[in-house]
């Protein structure tokens, strides 16, 4: 029988609204103190300040081996979920229970310091994320191997290029061998590579039978790695099931939020977004054959991607790229616009509209996902990229290509010349 | 490691949601740590347990420190001699020659230096454990470890520029032609009640620095009031008979005196005053770790 590896019973988190605030003077805090029996008691504490639930009455249990998903909007409770699981944070009420040793990977780079080396720094982040020493030892080749610094490993890493920090902070924390794993969006960052990487490697250590619990924005990570999944909503749970289920109620509301018309994904507002941000996504829009914005295609039919973007840094060098995703987050099909038209230096200031026909739509029948960015081609770094910008269905229809062609295995159904000898 | 094909046998209670599945969980049979979170309650406790398992970290906390501060620098190991010097010859000067404190014997040089020693440590210590927390304010909202580690490791780190510095006092001892004597046994007892000092006091302040910002700016004032407040540039005999126990709470006083009397063999310390300092220090770091737990429970929130 599965044993709870984790299990959350009636968890809340109250902060109060200010104490994150940049400067808490001791002598505002005597002031108060001072004046407080002379104010009268208002709907908030005493200190004058606002209560906020960032989780309240959160209840879940995940057996051990067990790998599951959590999504919700930003500031959903997410990341302070994360937070109390790993001890970091105290709950206010409610309890936890954590079998096993807990590994997180709540952001890359934690206890790294530009001074010293690579390979200090390596040591220094495996021992405070509770390896023993023996243990970096042993792991050393394989983690420097991942990280592919090696060479530099004895150089400050002041030295170090943003993307090679990366890669060695992820490098260490992903060899850690934590009986239960909390990971928190990590992989957001880095260029796509490096992010793909890093998602082989998460699903190599959920293979291994470890519990891990995912916070993403990324559904098709969600839906190929994980089991189960939570839906949190301002703090509650709001959903919970198979990660395929939870993604698509959470995806559904908020495309719902997002989409202002069928076939039309505003962006602008979008917080699911990574990358340096020097360009802008505006806007998608998915264009019938007959150039309308549909949010379903036919089986066959051609259609057309629009992207509209804004840049507000130069950008000498981006490209827009594009990957069509499966139901179940297997990468389809891809293109990046440089196959076909022109790299242009785009200036800040200026909006872009950049169209891609999909033509011949080789496309089964089913739901897909988008996956859009803008990537700099010389360091392919993110500039903005949605990891699913939205969703579309192709629709089996009635077209020349047959009647049963969703029920072909493949995703892709290439016209090829098929003769009789 | 169990598979993921085991049945899944656990209750997802939904608020307000929409699937309610009952069931129950199975008592555990395995033998891994588990770890439970509880908000946080009215007593603390020391989990020395843990803070040994963690002793690894405290090492390379120290070290980490220790590499960075002398990274990149000139003049490296000197600047662990340069204060407590620096110190002496103006006090010597000033106190010395010119005033003409009493020194009970000792030529003024050593009578200084013997208290700047362990005084500078005491300083720097100080100063380091206060700033501890909220200098590493991004690794403790990020990842755990038992947070007293970063007080404790500033109050090691110290020990490495003391060691240095103490070569020099050795070298004048011998140049002022001190014999060694039994008491010298006495300066590790000595060194380790300045380093609970320091680590109770620093214990306070890192707490409230990360509380309130401000403190930061009180600790240089701090010190130097407790400098004075200390016998370094005078000594202890100055302050009258039946105040000296009321002295001795003041726990650097014992420091210093038993340092002094540690070195040169002169002047012992009068065991009223090391009592009365003894003392101040243990109810100072039980107080101060009460302290610190307290505030750890939420340190990441407000840090």
């Amino acid at each position: 029988m599965a044993v709870a590896a984790i299990r959350v019973e009636g968890l809340g988190k109250r902060y109060r609204l200010g104490d994150r605030e940049r400067y808490i003077a001791l002598r505002d805090v005597l002031a108060r103190a001072v004046k407080a029996p002379f104010r009268r008691r208002s709907g908030t504490n005493g200190n004058g300040q606002a209560h906020i639930w960032a989780l309240r009455g959160v209840n879940f249990a995940v057996a051990e081996g067990e790998t599951i998903g959590i999504v919700g909007r930003n500031g959903a409770g997410k990341s302070t979920l994360l937070k109390i699981l790993s001890g970091i944070t105290l709950p206010s009420e409610g309890s936890a229970e954590v079998r096993g040793r807990v590994g997180s990977l709540l952001e890359v780079g934690t206890g790294f310091h530009p001074e010293l080396t690579g390979r200090e720094n390596f040591y220094f982040s495996g021992s405070i994320r509770g390896m023993k020493r023996r243990e970096i030892d042993r792991k050393f080749d394989e983690i420097a191997a991942f990280s592919g610094v090696e060479t530099f490993l004895d150089t400050p890493l002041k030295h170090y290029s943003t993307g090679m920090q990366l890669r060695l902070a992820f490098s260490v924390a992903a060899h850690l061998e934590p009986e239960v794993l909390l990971v928190d969006e990590v992989l957001a960052v880095g260029d796509l590579e490096f992010q793909k990487k890093c998602l082989g490697k998460m699903e190599e250590v959920t293979r291994g039978g470890r519990t891990v619990l995912f916070v993403s924005h990324n559904m098709g990570a969600i839906r190929r790695i994980c089991t189960r999944g939570v839906w949190l909503d301002a703090g509650a749970v709001r959903w919970s099931g198979t990660a395929a289920e939870c993604v698509d109620a959470y995806t559904a509301s908020a495309e719902a939020a997002a989409e202002t018309g069928g076939g039309i994904f505003d962006l602008r507002a979008r917080k699911d977004r990574y990358g340096t941000g020097a360009v802008m996504l505006r806007e998608l829009r998915l264009l019938n054959s007959e150039m309308q914005s549909r949010p379903s295609v036919e089986f066959g039919e051609p259609f057309t991607l629009v992207f509209d973007f804004e840049c507000s840094r130069s950008s000498p060098s981006c490209f827009v790229g594009l990957t069509i995703l499966s139901a179940d987050g297997a990468s389809v099909l891809g293109s990046h616009h440089y196959d076909t038209a022109e790299m242009r230096a785009l200036l800040p200031g200026s909006r872009h509209t950049l169209s891609c026909r999909v033509d011949p739509n080789l496309l089964k029948p089913g739901r897909y996902s988008l996956q859009i960015g803008v990537l700099d081609y010389a360091t392919w770094e993110c500039v903005d990229l949605f990891h699913s910008a939205g969703d579309f269905t192709v629709e089996a229809g009635s077209g020349r290509f047959g009647r049963l062609a969703d029920a072909r295995p493949a995703y892709v159904q290439p016209v090829f010349e098929w003769k009789w000898n | 490691m169990s598979t993921k094909s085991n049945p899944v046998t656990e209750a997802l209670a939904v608020a307000g949601g929409r699937k309610p599945i009952e069931a129950t969980a199975q008592p555990d049979a395995h033998a891994a740590s588990v770890k439970r979170i509880v908000p946080p309650g009215r007593f603390w406790t020391l989990n020395l347990k843990e803070l040994a398992g963690y002793r690894e970290l405290l090492y390379f906390l120290v070290w980490r420190e220790i590499k960075v501060r002398y990274k990149q620098t000139v003049i490296g190991a000197g600047w662990a001699v340069i204060q407590p010097v620096a110190t002496m010859l103006v006090f010597t000067l000033f106190f010395g020659r010119l005033a003409r404190i009493p020194s009970g014997g000792l030529p003024y040089p050593l009578f200084f230096y013997s208290a700047l020693l362990p005084w500078t440590y005491f300083a720097g210590a100080l100063s380091g454990a206060t700033n501890s927390v909220v200098e590493n304010q991004r690794v403790i909202t990020k990842v755990y470890f038992p947070r007293l580690l970063l007080p404790l490791s500033a109050v090691f780190s110290g020990l490495v520029d003391f060691v240095i510095a103490f070569v020099l006092l050795a070298g004048m001892a011998l140049y002022y032609r001190v014999t060694p004597g039994p008491w010298l046994i006495f300066l590790p007892v000595f060194l380790l009640l300045a380093m609970f000092t320091a680590f109770g006091a620093g214990l306070w302040l890192a707490a409230l620095n990360a509380l309130y910002r401000d403190v930061r700016y009180v600790v240089p004032f701090l010190i130097q009031f407790w400098l004075f407040a200390s016998p370094v540039a005078y000594p202890s005999t100055l302050v009258p008979e039946r105040w000296r126990a009321l002295y001795g709470l003041n726990p650097m006083a014992g420091v210093i005196d038993g340092f002094r009397w540690a070195v040169s063999g002169e002047n012992p310390p009068s065991p009223g005053l090391v009592a009365a300092s003894a003392g101040a220090v243990i109810v100072m770091l039980v107080a101060g770790l009460w302290y610190f737990r307290r505030v750890e429970a939420t340190v990441a929130d407000v840090v």
